[in-house]
């Protein structure tokens, strides 16, 4: 590097370059334009599906389908049908459960936090990642309704009078818990389609058919760009920010006191509300990289999800991959350090126990493959980068079958201790909230803008009103 | 329904640094009815418009604080008054126990008001509007930049504020019919 450098003579426009501070590299590549963003977003709602969609979406509602069925008979059998018994009496619904809110935590965590925090990379990922979180959340609400065995009861969590003059009892954790998600997938809801309503208005305004025209005309409200709903309109999007932030934390941590209210070893520790809402960032992040690498291969979305957003992705993924570490490692400290005796061995029973095949699953996922996240050439390796993302989700559900069901499985009567196993309908019912979740998720990608063209706009140096062309700097130089 | 009458105009910019200038310049010029539309929102152009702060904080703030009370006095006296049960030992009236719920309903009735009143202060939805009949606005979602100004404006004057606009920088303006 040459460090003397010759003096230039001062240029009469250099205070817009002025400073030592290098240019920040631009968010969004490829030399788009106002009007190539649109097209590049809206052409992939509008053109025919790539090839690999109708197979995808055929594959994802058979399995869908597989769901249904399986619901159906847990309907009419109850959930006997599951591998539940004495004393394991949540088994991989509950484990489902936890893993598909915690997914959701992550499409929150970019709208929201990354907003109010200004993260202006989040722009291009805001939108899927927010509809991974309402699909994540739909998956999970789907395991605590059918728990419930008999699903037509369900309206008793509500607080809905009744002849009988019965109320839920709101002392309970597993009763928050009903309001807490469902919350969550409210608020989510108004703060996706409220992002939604400038780009559905693109999408009417670019509509050929009727069909196209009448539908997105009716979703967009009327919508018309003026400056004055701007104005009201970017206040209570930050207002949604801002409400749905706390529910970040708050919502993964009403689910930890389903546990922690216990008195269960293993389950009755003041660390797992952080500890849970670590991990499901972590977890959350890592399905978006996943839907994310896949997006940006089938469609084509280089410019727009670069590897700068992945190389950001992969460092979040590292903090909150460390901070459950080391989660891990303070379970294990207070539990020496308690003196419980019965704390102690629910620890050494995890990881020494009959589940520690699960619990060193979960060790090396969560724990050793994030370290990976350090280099460099890891964090901007794609492929690696997909399969390290899908190990990380891997792990997380290995953290909540070990939290589950190693503490369930070896309570304080040895007489009671039983090994559990999951039957073909547990694992039917988890494979198919994954066709749920994708068939959902195909679906929005095929008729929603996947990316927020409003905000990708926004985030142009060109939409900052004294932005300059590079040609009229150049001639000044 | 029969006589077609005239809505106002609409003038297109080239860039939002463009509509900024133009903006102000309307503002000074005494205009009151006149928007700007664009694609996204493009800052500094409230105050170049002059445009009052937005009061929908407030709104919400309201119903939250609404949401709260209400959430709370649910479960007080749905656990004192109308189904007092001993549960785990715990006092009927457990407030600690109330504060999960009360801040969840709390922020969803933020949240809720944030979009209808969000709707409230906009006048939407809304079926349609003069500026749909213009094939050029479509733009105003894609890439176009553009200063409405209506005819019921005091200041407005059909001739005047043509020139104006074009003295302003409008690549070009257009008559908007009210049918």
């Amino acid at each position: 590097m040459n460090l003397i450098k010759p003096k230039k003579q001062p240029s009469p426009d250099a205070t817009v370059f002025s400073g030592s501070a290098p240019l920040p590299e631009p968010l969004i590549t490829g030399k788009q334009t106002f009007a190539s963003i649109t097209e590049r977003i809206s052409a992939i709602v509008e053109g025919k599906p790539p090839k690999g969609w109708m197979i995808a979406f055929s594959f994802s509602v058979s399995i869908l389908l597989m769901l249904l069925g399986t619901i159906g008979y847990l309907a009419d059998e109850g959930i006997g049908i599951w591998g539940l018994n004495n004393p394991v009496g949540w088994g991989w619904a509950i484990v489902n459960f936890v893993f598909w809110v915690g997914i959701g935590h992550a499409g929150t965590l970019i709208s929201a936090v990354l907003h109010l925090f200004r993260q202006k990379w989040r722009t291009s990922i805001n939108r899927f990642a927010e509809a991974m979180t309402l699909f994540a959340v739909i998956c999970a609400l789907v395991f605590p309704t059918i728990h419930v065995g008999r699903i037509w009861m369900l309206h008793y969590v509500f607080p809905i009078p009744n002849q009988m003059e019965m109320w839920p009892n709101f002392r309970s954790p597993l009763l928050w818990d009903v309001f807490a998600v469902s919350i969550y997938f409210a608020v989510s809801i108004l703060f996706w389609f409220t992002g939604l309503i400038p780009d559905l208005a693109t999408l009417r305004d670019r509509a050929k058919t009727r069909a196209r025209k009448f539908i997105f005309g009716a979703l967009a409200l009327g919508w018309r760009g003026s400056n004055r709903h701007w104005q009201h309109y970017e206040l209570a999007y930050l207002v949604l920010a801002g409400l749905a932030t706390p529910l970040v934390l708050s919502v993964h941590s009403v689910v930890s006191t389903d546990f922690a209210t216990s008195i269960l070893p293993g389950w009755h520790t003041t660390i797992f509300p952080p500890y849970f809402v670590a991990g499901a960032i972590f977890s959350g992040f890592a399905m978006v990289m996943t839907l994310g690498i896949i997006a940006r291969e089938v469609f084509g979305l280089k410019d727009f999800i670069t590897l700068k957003h992945l190389d950001k992705m992969s460092k979040i993924m590292l903090v909150t991959g460390s901070m459950v570490g080391y989660s891990y490692a303070t379970e294990f400290f207070i539990a020496w350090y308690g003196g419980n005796g019965y704390e102690m061995f629910a620890f050494i029973n995890r990881a020494f126990g009959p589940y520690a095949w699960a619990y060193w699953t979960m060790i090396s996922c969560n724990v050793i493959i994030p370290q990976l996240f350090w280099f460099k050439k890891i964090r901007s390796n794609v492929k690696i980068l997909f399969v390290l993302s899908i190990l990380v989700n891997v792990g997380m559900w290995f953290e909540r079958f070990v939290i589950v069901v190693s503490s369930l499985s070896r309570d304080f009567l040895p007489s009671a201790w039983a090994y559990y196993s999951p039957t073909i309908f547990d694992i039917m019912t988890f494979i198919g909230t994954f066709g749920l979740f994708f068939t959902f998720f195909l679906l929005f990608l095929r008729f929603l803008p996947m990316v927020s063209m409003t905000e990708v706009k926004g985030v142009l140096p060109a939409a900052d009103p004294h932005y300059k062309a590079p040609e009229e700097v150049k001639e000044n130089d | 329904m029969t006589k077609q009458t005239l809505y106002g105009f609409l003038a297109e910019f080239s860039t939002p640094g463009d509509l900024l200038q133009a903006a102000e310049k309307v503002r000074d010029a005494g205009y009151q009815k006149f928007d700007c539309h664009t694609p996204f929102p493009v800052h500094g152009l409230d105050d170049a418009m002059g445009m009052p702060r937005t009061k929908l904080g407030y709104v919400i703030g309201l119903f939250a604080l609404l949401g709260a009370i209400g959430g709370f006095w649910l479960q007080a006296w749905t656990s004192t008054v109308g189904y007092p049960m001993v549960i785990a030992g715990k006092p009927y009236f457990s407030w600690q126990a109330f504060i999960i719920v009360t801040f969840g309903l709390m922020v969803l009735a933020g949240a809720f008001s944030a979009l209808f009143g969000m709707f409230h202060f906009n006048r939407l939805p809304r079926l349609h509007h003069p500026l749909f009949n213009s094939e050029n606005f479509k733009r105003a979602t894609d890439d176009g930049f553009f200063i409405s100004i209506e005819a019921q404006d005091t200041r407005f004057n059909p001739a005047e504020t043509r020139t104006f606009l074009t003295k302003i920088g409008a690549k070009n303006v257009e008559a908007i019919s009210s049918e």
